[in-house]
């Protein structure tokens, strides 16, 4: 059966030219990069090349960049490592649950946050995070681009925000690392998370940007690696895979592919808005969306249930996604649409296509051939009426 | 597709476990289907209730995990779909409803209806799937002769189940598998070891799968509580069969007919509870003997080896999970109702519970006792 991937927001296969970049990292150049002898030194020009490239990723200086574990250890990094008890942070209710989870744990130790919504386009404006500021806030975070939706906020806005008010701003970039250019310089905020599995690399490699001066406590400790601020042995060939994602991902933008996956995307939306009961979240009366990552659209089929769909679509070699799936894998309506006022019976009846850039012609093709007939079965068998689900 | 799938309700026990590998091994294209019906941690560490769900509860993680693990090691596709919000309506909220109504419900027989039997069928055709399969053991045939769907008693009778299946309708029966019916449980357990099922040797569940600890008590004051509702007020008197009385009590919903422990009188013969009285709140007791009744009255019925009754019909009664089947004769009464009248009287007819009725082994149908 031939099989479509179009779930590249929950994670993405490693290119070739990564796998081939890592490979030597765990069998010739084994070394623990601590180490004094040759070995470890190779390890450690490993690391410091990979460094190089992040810098120039994030547009920062190379001391800036931090390796880590992924995306939750940078959003958890930016809130356990900031704030004391008797701080105020906001963040947004359309956070990633890394953000969102950390924030509510803080609060049993006496650090407030507010969660501010979105706006029905799933836009956080700097007016409502203004008007959220208090007298004892220390910390904005939010994210860079939008998991469900791909709704790229307005950072450089809250960016001055931050700067006017002398608060710490975080970005929670794993959506966006890849889709959009990266630069914290002009963005100005003083930490960004990243995750290599986005951006086809290794699944728990990440790295996080720390501004220079900015006082982050280190969420593990241990030995002395990332000059004191993340412990741990370096996971070598993850660094090196996460620069080599880096680097295609900085190459990807730059020559148009991304504009080119951008039209893809549009031409499977315009497919399946073709049918009827059906829109994309966050749309406005006039059609009009929130500029949005090129490979992200999230569409809402009438009189549906996406858990269903989800699997119909699966048997016959379509992958995407019908919300977040708790801990025993069954879906809950997404909390981001939630958000954004859509109510339940809506939100669970949206999907998400997320594509990822190796997307061919012939993939939006397969999926458009498969998908109208996948929603008219289900909806002919089971109709959801209004209220019949509870 | 070139086959119409099998859809398999997989719970993670050794009965859906051994179905799905049964199902695998004659080669039928199948997908696994886990319902989550209810988050075992919601009301944990509440009112008594134990921290710690363990395994063998509805949806408790371990089950998941062991369902979706023989999925894995079936090779087949497997999907967790998530219904507990019609859980908590057509089944969790009508338990609290019945027990504060002075009645003993039966959530399973409800989650059978509602949930395994109709969300589950509906899912499953939507999918692509024709055909669910479950672990239940019970015979499931059709009948040509009378152009009926006929829902028997299993070979093990030991765990025979079509007490809770007896709200099966036609339609539902035609797109249903029960292929442990003619299966003992001990081949069932051998079977799931020669498959390398790893919960070949997991113990059967006994107790209703969103309680855990089992009390129901703890339970209704939880949910309450956590839906900002107060428990009603239904204190009341314990009186004897001739009015005397013996004592009080807290509530309603902490009895059930036939209960003799924790009732909170001292009698030199042991007490039982006769009678719940929902408008006064009265409980009666008495004794064992009084507990005997001859008729049942019964309605929201569903015939199965039957179309309508029209007339007095001979059937074996069973009137709870444990109860052997009693000679009774049926007949129609009123609208949507049926009276069966014993032939020697029974003892604890419940009104919440069903009434099931037999024709040898085949299901007639069945309804709620009144």
């Amino acid at each position: 059966m031939r099989r479509v991937y179009f779930d590249a927001n929950a994670t993405t296969p490693l290119l070739p030219e990564v796998v081939e970049a890592m490979r030597p990292y765990w069998i010739e150049h084994f070394g623990n990069a601590s180490s004094i002898h040759q070995p470890g030194q190779q390890a450690r020009k490993a690391i410091e090349q990979s460094r190089a490239v992040l810098a120039e990723f994030f547009n920062c200086h190379e001391a800036e960049v931090i390796f880590n574990s992924g995306g939750t250890e940078g959003d958890n990094t930016a809130l356990f490592g900031l704030l004391h008890p008797g701080d105020h942070m906001i963040t947004s209710s359309i956070e990633h649950s890394a953000v969102l989870a950390a924030a509510r744990k803080l609060a049993t130790h006496d650090i407030e946050y507010t969660f501010v919504d979105p706006e029905p386009n799933g836009l956080i404006t700097p007016e409502s995070i203004l008007r959220a500021i208090k007298p004892n806030t220390r910390l904005i975070s939010i994210m860079h681009a939008n998991n469900e939706t791909g709704v790229i906020q307005s950072v450089e806005e809250i960016g001055k925000i931050a700067a006017n008010t002398g608060l710490w701003f975080h970005i929670d970039g794993v959506q966006a690392a890849g889709k959009i250019p990266i630069d914290v310089k002009q963005i100005g905020c003083h930490l960004y998370s990243i995750s290599a599995h986005k951006v086809h690399g290794p699944k728990g490699t990440g790295a996080i940007f720390v501004k220079s001066g900015t006082p982050l406590e280190s969420l593990i400790v241990g030995g002395s690696h990332e000059r004191r601020r993340r412990a741990g042995t370096e996971n070598v060939a993850g660094i090196v895979g996460l620069a080599k994602a880096a680097e295609l991902a900085m190459h990807s933008l730059a020559d148009g592919t991304i504009d080119k996956l951008a039209k893809l995307r549009d031409r499977l939306e315009a497919g399946i808005l073709a049918l009827p009961g059906t829109g994309v979240n966050g749309a406005d009366a006039s059609g009009k969306i929130a500029p949005r990552a090129a490979n992200t659209t999230n569409i809402w089929f009438r009189d549906l249930e996406s858990e269903a769909l989800v699997i119909a679509l699966d048997l016959k070699g379509v992958a995407v996604s019908g919300g977040s799936a708790c801990h025993s894998g069954a879906v809950e309506p997404s909390h981001v649409l939630m958000a954004m006022g859509l109510d339940k019976t809506r939100a669970r009846a949206s999907l998400r296509f997320s594509l990822m850039k190796t997307a061919t012609e012939a993939d939006v093709d397969y999926a458009l051939s498969i998908i109208p007939e996948a929603v008219e079965h289900l909806r002919r068998l089971a109709p959801v009426a209004a209220g019949t689900r509870g | 597709m070139p086959t119409s799938p099998i859809a398999v309700a997989m719970s993670g026990g050794v009965d859906s476990s051994t179905v799905a590998a049964l199902l695998a091994r004659e080669g039928a294209p199948i997908v696994g289907l886990t319902l989550q019906l209810w988050d075992q941690t919601r009301l944990a560490g509440k009112h008594g209730i134990p921290e710690q769900p363990k395994a063998g509860r509805c949806c408790s993680i371990d089950d998941v995990y062991d369902a979706r693990r023989v999925a894995e090691h079936l090779g087949i596709p497997y999907y967790v779909v998530n219904q507990q919000e019609r859980f908590e309506r057509d089944v969790v909220r009508p338990f609290v409803s019945e027990y504060l109504a002075g009645r003993t419900p039966i959530p399973c027989s409800l989650c059978n209806d509602h949930l395994k039997f109709d969300q589950l069928l509906t899912t499953a055709r939507s999918i692509g799937a024709e055909k669910i399969a479950t672990g239940h053991y019970a015979i499931n045939e059709f009948d040509e002769a009378r152009g009926r769907w006929i829902l028997k008693r299993p070979v093990d009778r030991t765990k025979d189940q079509t007490y809770f299946l007896f709200g099966l309708t036609q339609q539902q029966l035609a797109h249903t598998l029960f292929p442990l019916g003619r299966m003992t449980k001990p081949a069932v357990r051998e079977l799931a070891r020669e498959s390398g099922i790893a919960s070949a040797d997991k113990p059967d569940s006994q107790e209703i799968c969103f309680i855990p600890g089992g009390d129901y008590k703890s339970f209704i004051t939880a949910y309450l509580e956590e839906q900002n509702e107060t428990l009603p007020d239904s204190a009341g008197e314990l009186v004897s069969a001739g009015g005397a009385k013996l004592g009080a009590h807290e509530g309603i919903h902490g009895f059930t007919i036939g209960q003799r422990k924790g009732l909170g009188v001292s009698s030199p013969t042991p007490l039982y509870v006769i009678h719940i009285d929902p408008a006064t709140h009265k409980v009666t007791l008495g004794a064992d003997d009084e507990l005997a009744t001859l008729k049942l009255r019964a309605n929201r019925l569903n015939w199965i080896s039957i179309a309508e009754l029209r007339a007095p019909m001979r059937v074996r009664a069973k009137i709870r999970h444990r109860h052997e089947p009693a000679w009774a004769t049926l007949e129609p009464s009123g609208e949507g109702e049926v009276v069966a009248t014993f032939d020697e009287p029974q003892r604890a007819v419940t009104p919440g519970q069903s009434a099931v009725f037999y024709e040898d082994d085949e299901v007639v149908g069945g309804g709620w006792i009144l």
